[in-house]
């Protein structure tokens, strides 16, 4: 069997502002379904959002944890006003379930216990892979605009160090955050007065040039890329490399069968190429891109060279 | 009330003597590498400009913060640790840092120079400040472009290091040290490249109507009538289309520089410390003229007389100002 059975594949946060009811469905599903081992919950972009569905999180966590999923509550990527300092802590409070930090004000309020490190924590290289594991990190989630080359320098250093290594395989690419609410803005209004106006889009507000090249999308104060980040044609390298966590982030797709063909490929039952069409299939509208793996513009799809 | 030390920019070592001859107390810059963010083709200093910069202004009674403020990706952290071993040796009196790896190596091999925590840390709330005070010894801290006066005020009661705050010039959006838009569009990074929106990828197309267009990397920005005048291509300020703003709009911000010196006495009742000024890529006649009015001005309100701030609005003349979100919570 190729080593590739043990890598372990991981469903992020969502990202959006998805209704109460969609995301009971959602994780329904993802229990009942998808191949995945690990499952991240948790609001990391807006505190705003959080009251409409954290009094789902324990049956969520224990519907979960039923089918055999190791559930991880993630915290806010930005921590400003008092509300958010708040959730910030009561979550660095916790021991059970796993938590991952995405704010340094994580990091301060938990002090030297176990924890993860979020994408959004900026873990680029091994010094500071090595300072986080010595206060406590048992494992890191790299930035998304991070080079192979980067990638297998930061692996070999954390994976030394006793460190699990996750990167985002599938999905949006998280490119900013703002204390500005954009689509409050789109809508003439401010943040504080927004009406939960993101709740309209479950895959982000499509931004296009004005000669209407699809570009961004707007995700309330998050800024992601238009195009999915497609990783399943480097899954092999990327294991190899010795990442043992594949992330794949929640978009308004077949998430079940996202997640079984990047798990079909790890487990060596399906081809790459065929796996790759059916991925294709599955996300049909959108591009689908690998730039920022290969040290190129974030956008871009990159072919593979074929095996010598 | 605080000292209120202005921190002027110094994209070349003539712009550095400029700014200290102005009036700055302190004066920050970079190597002219990947481990400071505004990694430009012409900027910044080779380490024998940089020694005789230190001398010059140390000479003058003006200080040096040098900003080591990127990320070095896996791999190439030795050069930003060589940054800072010959920055100790020049005799720098301050890093500007963000990297917890480079904040680590700094607080153990160069514990006598100060650390300062850059606005590309993204440290925005009480918590996050303390973390790096207490791990790395941050003496003080340059506070992301998002908060209000009331919110610095009161991070100022909770934290046990100095604040520094933007106060003119170029006016960010992002939160600073977690924005990849460049790199989504150019295959530069701002956070490991120290590069925003590249000239080397900026491209101005005139079409047959007298209209223009300014492309990023081929990327449409923005697009300007044949009377308006054409603006330069980042990202966060260009003009996009959405489902509800089919006519085209400004999705992140209009292209307007933050101008707060009409609240410099309400930042330093707040407990400000110092006040940054944006534009080591801009020129000395640039510098010298911002560094002298501010300098005017806080020392003018320092002695209890009311400042005149009309030399400011001249310097920005024909552009949009705004005091972002220091003002209100409703930029938000």
């Amino acid at each position: 069997m190729a080593v590739t059975a043990m890598t372990k594949l991981t469903l992020g946060p969502i990202a959006y502002h998805w209704s109460a009811e969609a995301r009971r469905d959602f994780y329904a599903r993802i229990a009942d379904e998808a191949p995945v081992d690990e499952v991240y919950l948790g609001e990391v972009i807006c505190s705003k959002r959080a009251p409409f569905h954290e009094a789902d999180l324990p049956a969520t966590i224990e519907r979960l944890e039923a089918a055999g999923k190791t559930v991880i509550l993630s915290t806010l990527a930005e921590v400003m006003l008092k509300r958010e300092r708040k959730a910030t802590a009561d979550i660095a409070a916790m021991d059970a379930p796993e938590i991952e930090i995405n704010n340094a004000a994580g990091l301060y309020e938990r002090g030297h216990r176990s924890h993860r490190i979020g994408p959004f924590m900026n873990a680029y290289n091994e010094a500071t892979i090595a300072w986080m594991a010595g206060q406590g990190a048992t494992h890191v989630c790299l930035p998304a605009e991070l080079p192979a080359e980067a990638i297998a320098v930061a692996t070999g250093a954390a994976r030394a160090l006793g460190l699990g290594v996750e990167m985002q395989v599938f999905g949006r690419a998280p490119l900013a955050v703002s204390a500005r609410c954009y689509h409050a803005r789109a809508h003439g209004r401010t943040k504080d007065n927004c009406q939960f106006v993101c709740e309209e889009d479950p895959d982000g507000m499509p931004l296009r040039t004005r000669d209407n090249r699809p570009v961004l999308r707007v995700n309330g104060i998050q800024t992601q890329s238009e195009s999915y980040v497609d990783l399943l044609p480097e899954t092999a390298q990327i294991v190899a490399a010795g990442v043992t966590h594949l992330r794949l982030m929640p978009q308004a797709v077949d998430m079940v069968g996202v997640a079984g063909l990047f798990r079909a490929v790890l487990d060596g039952t399906l081809a790459v190429p065929e796996a790759d069409a059916r991925l294709a299939a599955l996300c049909e509208g959108t591009d689908l891109s690998n730039g920022f793996y290969h040290g190129a513009a974030g956008y871009r799809r990159i072919a593979l060279a074929a095996p010598a | 009330m605080s000292l209120a030390e202005l921190i002027c920019p110094a994209g070349t070592p003539a712009a550095l003597r400029t700014a200290v001859d102005a009036g700055a107390d302190a004066v920050y810059c970079g190597f002219q590498d990947a481990t400071n963010a505004r990694n430009f083709p012409g900027l910044n200093f080779t380490p024998d400009e940089l020694a005789a910069s230190v001398a010059y202004a140390h000479a003058k009674g003006a200080k040096v913060l040098l900003a080591l403020n990127t990320y070095p990706p896996a791999g190439k952290v030795d050069l930003w640790r060589q940054a800072a071993d010959t920055g100790a040796r020049l005799g720098v009196d301050a890093f500007i840092v963000a990297d917890m790896g480079v904040a680590d190596y700094i607080a153990r091999t160069h514990p006598a120079v100060r650390l300062h925590l850059s606005v590309q840390a993204a440290a925005s709330s009480p918590e996050a400040i303390r973390y790096y005070c207490e791990n790395f010894g941050v003496r003080r801290v340059v506070l992301p472009r998002i908060l209000t006066i009331p919110e610095i005020r009161q991070i100022r009661a909770e934290i046990p290091c100095e604040i520094e705050t933007f106060i003119f010039g170029n006016h960010g959006l992002m939160v600073e040290g977690r924005c990849s838009l460049t790199n989504y569009l150019t295959g530069q990074s701002t956070n490991m490249d120290g590069v925003c929106s590249p000239a080397s990828d900026v491209d101005y197309a005139r079409h047959a109507d007298g209209s223009m267009s300014s492309q990023l990397a081929g990327f449409t920005i923005d697009c300007f009538g044949p009377d308006e005048k054409a603006g330069y291509p980042t990202i966060c300020k260009g003009r996009y289309t959405a489902p509800h703003r089919p006519e085209g709009y400004y999705a992140f911000e209009e292209p307007v520089s933050l101008n707060l010196s009409r609240l410099l006495p309400e930042l330093i009742d707040a407990g400000v410390h110092a006040f940054k000024i944006e534009g080591r890529q801009r020129s000395k006649s640039y510098v010298r003229g911002v560094v002298r009015a501010f300098r005017k001005a806080v020392d003018d309100i320092r002695a209890g007389r009311e400042a005149n701030m009309a030399d400011l609005v001249a310097l920005t003349e024909g552009q949009k100002q705004t005091q972002g979100a220091f003002e209100t919570k409703k930029w938000r």
